[in-house]
C-alpha cells in the first residue's frame, strides 16, 4: 500500500499543489492543454482531450457514488450526530463538543484506549515475528514439505475471524478439555486461559494464529522479488547468512513490512470481533467496554446513546487515522515514500 | 558456480538458532534445495505448521462428535460414535433447519456484495490508470487516504442513515456497504498501469474501437490475475464481516453463518437447556468453513501473485 508513486500524493503536498494549480490554470482559458504540465496520455487537441476525461470520470464514477454514500456521507453524518445530545427530558439538543469532552474524560472509554494500545504493543510485534521468520525460512528451501507448510501457515486467514475466535474460546474452555488433559497428563494444574488476568494474551494467540499466515504470504512475496543476483554479490563480499537477511533482505522489503505494520495497526486498533466472541465464554473477565470499538456498540445498540456512540466512534476513527498517518510519516524513508 | 557453493558451504554454517536460514551459500533461484541441509528450517516450519493447523484439525474432529463425545472423549482424536453425519441431520431440523438458510445468507452476502465491489473496483482502477482527467490524483489521494478509516467505525453512523432509508434488517443493509473496497481500488489501479499497455489502448482506438470496446476486449482480458485476487479479498472480506450484519440485521432468518454461529454459542453457554447444541456449533461451524478454503487452495496461483502487487513496485 505504501511504496507507489501515488501514494506519493498523500504525502508530499507539492504534488498536491501543482495539481490545484493546475486547476486553476485549466479553468482560466482555452488554451490551458498546452501549458500543463503533466503531459496527457496523447494531447492530440482539446477537444478529444476533453472527451478523454470525460470517460475518466465515467469509469471512476460508480466507484465514487459507493464511496461519498458510504464512506464520506456517514462520516460527516457521524460526526453531526456527535455534536448533539439527545435525552428523553430534555429531547435533542446541540452540546458543541460536550460529547468528546465527555469521552476525552470518560475512564472506559480511556481504559479501552489504553488497553487496545497495549494490544498493540504485543500482538503487533508477535504477528510480525512469525510471519517475517516463516517467510525467511520459506524464501530458502524448495521442498514439498516448505510448499505445504506455506499452504497451512495460510489457512487460518481463510477462516472467518468469528469462527476462528470459536474455536479457540473451545480449545481455552476448561470443560472441552484439551488444555485439562494436555496439563494433567504432565501433573500441572491446568491453567486458566479465561480470566481476566490471562484473557489478554489469549486473544493475543487469536490474532497471531489468524493473521500471520496472510502477513508471511506479502512478506513472502517481497521476498521473491529480489532479483537473487543481489545475493551472489553479498556472497562474494563475504556475507554470512544472518547479515545478508538483515543488511540485505530486510532493506529490501521495508516497503512491505511498511503496509504490513500499518494494517495490523489499523486492525488492532479497532479491535472487536475477538474479544465479543470470547466474551460469551469468557464471562467476567471481559467487559462491554473492552475495547472502544465494543463500548461504541454497547452504547448505541444496547443503550440507544447514539450521539455519544458517534462521538466514541468518530473519536476512535480519527486517533486510527492520525495513527497510522503518523506511522507512514515516521517510516517515510524504509518505505519509498519520502 | 552454484553447485559448487552448496557443496562448499561449512556445516556450521546451516540455520542459526533464531531459524533464520542462512541464505549465504545458497547460489541463485531455482538452486535452493541443498538435500538434509536444511533440518534445522524444516524442524522449524514443521512447529509452525502444527500451531496453525491443530486448530483446525481439532474443528475436523470435533465436528465428527456428538455432544457428549465432545465433552468426553480426547479432544484431537475421534470418538468411537462417529456421529457428523448425525449432526448434519440435526442441522436440518434445529429451529427449522436455520442454520443452511444462514449458510445461504453468507453466499448471497458475500458473492452480491464481493462481485459488485470487484466491478466497481475494475472500472475506477482503469479509469485512474488509463485516464489523466483533472483532479484524478487528489480523489486518489483520498480513496487511499481511506483505507486508513476504520470501516468499523462507519457502522454506527451507516445504521442510522439506513434506518432512515427502511432498509435496516434487509439484504441490502448488508451488501450495499460491501461494495465500497478502497483498497481493491487501489490494487486494480497499480495493476492496470503494469499489466495494460498505453499503446496497445491507442492502437485499439485507431483501429477505431469506441472507449468501451477498448476497455471489454483489450483491457479486461489482461486484468484476469487481479480479477481474481480482488473478487477473492472483497468476497472473504463480506463473508467474514462480523460487525455490519450485528448491528444491522435483527431477524434470525436474515443472518449470516458467523453472527448466527455465535448467536447458538452465546445461548449455549447460558446455559438453557434446550438450547445447547455444541455438536451443532462444531459441525455446523465446519462446514461453514470449508468454501473459503476450498477457494483459496484451488486458486492459489492467483491470489498469491495477486497480493504481491500490493507490496511490490
Amino acid at each position: 500500500m505504501a511504496d507507489h508513486e501515488a501514494s506519493a500524493h498523500l504525502f508530499t503536498t507539492d504534488r498536491l499543489d501543482e495539481e490545484t494549480s493546475m486547476t486553476t490554470q485549466t479553468t482560466a482559458g482555452p488554451q490551458p492543454v498546452a501549458t500543463r504540465r503533466t503531459s496527457a496520455p496523447r494531447s492530440r487537441g482539446s477537444r478529444l482531450e476533453r472527451r478523454r476525461q470525460r470517460w475518466g470520470w465515467l469509469f471512476v464514477s460508480p466507484f465514487l457514488a459507493v464511496f461519498a454514500l458510504f464512506l464520506v456521507f456517514p462520516l460527516f453524518y457521524a460526526f453531526g450526530m456527535s455534536l448533539f445530545t439527545s435525552t428523553l427530558a430534555t429531547g435533542t439538543k446541540f452540546t458543541g463538543l460536550g460529547n468528546y469532552a465527555k469521552a476525552f474524560t470518560d475512564p472506559l472509554f480511556l481504559e479501552g484506549l489504553l488497553r487496545v494500545a497495549a494490544f498493540a504493543i504485543v500482538m503487533i510485534p508477535a504477528q510480525l515475528i512469525v510471519a517475517l521468520a516463516a517467510a525467511l525460512v520459506l524464501d530458502s528451501l524448495t521442498s514439498w514439505l516448505s510448499k505445504l507448510s506455506r499452504l497451512l501457515i495460510f489457512v487460518p486467514y481463510a477462516i472467518p475471524v468469528v469462527i476462528g475466535a470459536l474455536m479457540w474460546s473451545f480449545l481455552y474452555s476448561p470443560k472441552f478439555g484439551p488444555s485439562a488433559t494436555l496439563f494433567t497428563a504432565v501433573g500441572l494444574p491446568t491453567p486458566d486461559f479465561l480470566a481476566s488476568d490471562t484473557v489478554f494474551g489469549s486473544l493475543v494467540n487469536i490474532v497471531t494464529w489468524q493473521w500471520s499466515g496472510y502477513y508471511m504470504v506479502v512478506i513472502y512475496a517481497a521476498l521473491r522479488s529480489i532479483d537473487p543476483s543481489i545475493y551472489e554479490a553479498a556472497r562474494i563480499d563475504g556475507a554470512n547468512g544472518w547479515q545478508t537477511a538483515t543488511r540485505i533482505k530486510l532493506p529490501m522489503i521495508s516497503s512491505s513490512m511498511v503496509m504490513v505494520i500499518t494494517f495490523a495497526l489499523i486492525g488492532t486498533l479497532q479491535f472487536f470481533t475477538e474479544p465479543v466472541v470470547l466474551r460469551n465464554i469468557a464471562q467476567g473477565a471481559i467487559d462491554a467496554a473492552y475495547t472502544p470499538n465494543m463500548y461504541a456498540y454497547s452504547l448505541a445498540f444496547s443503550y440507544s446513546q447514539f450521539n455519544y456512540a458517534s462521538a466514541i466512534a468518530f473519536s476512535l476513527g480519527a486517533l486510527v487515522f492520525a495513527g497510522s498517518y503518523l506511522f507512514l510519516f515516521l517510516t517515510r524513508k524504509q518505505s519509498g515514500l519520502k | 558456480m552454484a553447485i559448487f557453493a552448496n557443496d562448499a558451504a561449512p556445516k556450521d554454517a546451516l540455520t542459526t538458532v533464531t531459524g533464520v536460514p542462512d541464505h549465504a551459500f545458497r547460489g541463485p533461484r531455482g538452486n535452493r534445495r541443498s538435500g538434509g541441509r536444511r533440518i534445522g528450517s524444516h524442524v522449524f516450519l514443521i512447529i509452525l505448521a502444527i500451531y496453525f493447523i491443530v486448530p483446525i484439525w481439532w474443528l475436523f474432529v470435533a465436528a465428527t462428535k456428538d455432544t457428549a463425545g465432545l465433552f468426553g472423549s480426547p479432544a484431537f482424536w475421534f470418538d468411537g460414535n462417529f456421529a457428523f453425519f448425525a449432526n448434519v441431520a440435526e442441522l436440518f431440523t434445529h429451529q427449522g433447519g436455520i442454520y443452511w438458510r444462514w449458510l445461504a445468507n453468507s453466499f448471497l452476502y458475500a458473492f452480491a456484495g464481493g462481485i459488485g465491489a470487484t466491478i466497481l473496483a475494475i472500472l475506477a482502477g482503469y479509469g485512474f490508470a488509463k485516464y489523466n482527467f483533472r483532479g484524478r490524483n487528489g480523489v486518489f489521494g483520498v480513496i487511499l487516504g481511506s483505507v486508513m478509516v476504520p470501516l468499523t467505525a462507519l457502522v454506527i453512523p451507516t445504521f442510522m442513515l439506513l434506518s432512515q432509508y427502511g432498509i435496516i434488517n434487509t439484504p441490502w443493509a448488508v451488501i450495499l456497504p460491501s461494495l465500497l473496497s478502497p483498497f481493491g481500488v487501489y490494487l486494480m489501479r497499480v495493476y492496470t498501469q503494469d499489466a495494460v499497455p498505453d499503446e496497445m489502448l491507442e492502437a485499439a482506438r485507431i483501429d477505431g474501437a469506441g472507449e468501451i470496446r477498448t476497455f471489454f476486449q483489450v483491457a479486461l482480458p489482461m486484468l484476469k490475475p487481479a480479477i481474481v485476487t480482488v473478487l477473492l479479498l472483497s468476497v472473504v472480506g463480506t463473508w467474514n464481516n462480523f460487525f455490519l450484519p450485528l448491528a444491522v440485521l435483527t431477524d434470525p432468518q436474515l443472518l449470516p453463518v458467523t453472527v448466527g454461529l455465535n448467536r447458538w454459542t452465546a445461548l449455549s453457554n447460558a446455559g438453557a437447556g434446550g438450547e445447547q447444541v455444541w455438536n451443532l456449533i462444531t459441525s455446523g461451524a465446519f462446514i461453514s468453513v470449508i468454501p473459503l478454503v476450498l477457494s483459496f487452495l484451488f486458486l492459489q496461483r492467483y491470489w498469491q501473485g495477486g497480493l504481491a502487487i500490493g507490496s511490490i513496485k
